[in-house]
């Protein structure tokens, strides 16, 4: 093993080591987004009071029982295997010939949805309560006072939470290799069946692994400050007694 | 006079304890009302069974000859009519000043973002806090959120304000600025209920005071008769205890 191994391997696969890396990204980045989505809107049907008696108390019943079913299944269960399942047995068990990709977005979409739906249910728990008796109090219906206050603030708290799951993904889409979506470690196991340089090739991707994660981090921390806008505010004309 | 709100024999229970039991008063229109009593005598939960925050277990509350605890009203519409100012204040983390007083009139009351604005200034002024707009909660003191908390609830424009011990969290210094505010706004023949512990504002403010004790009106009348001629030895006993 040598430097110069390592820059002529570079150079000779660069373009699928970018090609893996691109699609790494796609995934988890449409991944985090949707899933982001999934589970905002899971936290939030969550969180809808419960009516005391009815038929709407029964279908809300049974929409929780089911969302709470889906977040455990999908936290409890290695995505690998979900992956597994999901792909080679919709294949085998419906007869449904799914899009590689297709099933890579939707695995890691749900998966990322599990856990997010948690992270927003813990978000929405930690809000004082005021929060929701004051928008109560100027009329704001459930839905209005999620939307216009409590939700943005949920948001704001959960960001290094959902920048975790983001980082989690970038490097867990490693194991879609098992449905052989062509992202960063498939096509680094791809190059290595050519070169057999075992170190240098997966020391090149885990930096491309840690260039991505270290970026992202960077990137979501610039978010959460410019969501918290500036810290001081300007006061409009000359302060007047009351 | 106009009865604004009527409450007829409402109580309120947690389990087994009885908060409230078998209230009966009204308020009228343009009237100003304080509640006193020791804490845990009722008071706050009465006036957040008022505004439905709390659901009363019995009763009835009468707003505009309706029952608002019978038959499908809608409670969101009618706690609009209702502003209410909070301990703790409970500004909206979000959104800066301006954007708290606008966001009701926008999202509830469907009112154009030229119209909520206006309206807003309109009361971020009588209140005293129209230079800090762009001011976000954290960045105010207590007195200062206090104020555009009821600039908040003024500007939904309600038929009757509702205080919750405005001024119980506030630092001693900051007190006299939010009863300043709140003195200004019963001059202008506002309807207002306020649960307070402040004897001197109530004695000066009130056309009539209700004194709680133990979950029901112990006695209610003019700030004159209650504060100078108690006729319940309760009364007399917590005004000794309060007054020194």
């Amino acid at each position: 093993m040598s430097f110069e191994q390592i820059i002529r391997i570079t150079l000779k696969y660069w373009p699928m080591f970018l090609r893996g890396a691109g699609m790494t990204l796609l995934i988890s980045i449409t991944g985090t987004i949707i899933g982001f989505f999934i589970g905002l809107l899971v936290g939030v049907i969550r969180s809808v009071p419960i009516p005391e008696s009815g038929v709407k108390k029964l279908i809300l019943k049974c929409i929780n029982a089911f969302l709470n079913a889906y977040v455990e299944v999908f936290r409890g269960t290695p995505m690998i295997v979900q992956a597994t399942v999901i792909y080679y047995g919709s294949a085998q068990a419906l007869g449904l010939d799914m899009d590689k990709l297709t099933a890579a977005f939707l695995i890691v979409s749900i998966n990322t949805g599990a856990y997010m739906a948690e992270i927003v249910r813990g978000g929405i728990v930690s809000i004082d309560k005021g929060q929701f008796e004051a928008a109560h109090a100027v009329g704001m219906n459930h839905m209005q006072t999620m939307v216009n206050v409590i939700l943005p603030q949920v948001i704001r708290n959960i960001l290094p939470a959902t920048g975790n799951e983001f980082v989690i993904n970038i490097k867990d889409t490693s194991v879609l290799n098992v449905i052989s979506v062509t992202e960063l470690f498939f096509q680094t196991k791809s190059i290595v069946g050519n070169n057999y340089k075992y170190f240098e090739t997966f020391f090149i991707a885990s930096v491309i692994y840690f260039v991505m994660t270290f970026t992202v981090t960077r990137i979501l921390r610039y978010l959460e400050r410019k969501i918290d806008g500036p810290e001081n505010f300007t006061v409009i004309g000359n302060p007047v007694q009351i | 006079m106009e009865k604004i709100i009527e409450i007829l024999h409402l109580s309120k229970t947690f389990g087994t304890h009885e908060v409230l039991k078998d209230i009966n008063f009204s308020v009228d229109k343009g009237e100003v009302v304080c509640i006193i009593g020791s804490s845990g005598s009722g008071k706050s939960t009465l006036l957040r069974c008022i505004n439905l925050l709390e659901k009363p277990s019995g009763g009835k509350i009468i707003y505009k000859g309706k029952n608002m605890l019978e038959g499908n009203h809608d409670i969101y519409a009618y706690r609009t009519k209702l502003g209410m100012v909070f301990q703790q204040f409970n500004l909206f983390n979000n959104h800066n000043v301006l954007n708290n007083c606008t966001v009701g009139q926008i999202k509830v009351l469907k009112r154009s973002k030229e119209e909520a604005e206006k309206v807003a200034m309109k009361y971020l002024q009588v209140v005293g806090m129209e230079q800090y707009i762009n001011a976000k909660p954290k960045q105010l003191s207590g007195g200062q959120k206090q104020r555009v908390a009821i600039a908040r609830a003024l500007s939904m424009e309600p038929d009757v304000m509702l205080f919750d011990e405005p001024t119980s969290s506030l630092d001693p210094e900051l007190v006299e600025e939010v009863l300043k505010v709140m003195q200004k706004l019963a001059q202008t023949g506002l309807t207002m209920l306020i649960v307070t512990h402040e004897m001197e504002f109530a004695k000066e403010v009130s056309d009539r005071v209700v004194f709680m004790d133990k979950g029901v009106i112990e006695e209610e009348g003019t700030p004159e008769q209650i504060f100078n001629n108690p006729v319940k030895e309760r009364t007399r006993e917590f005004l000794r205890r309060t007054l020194k």
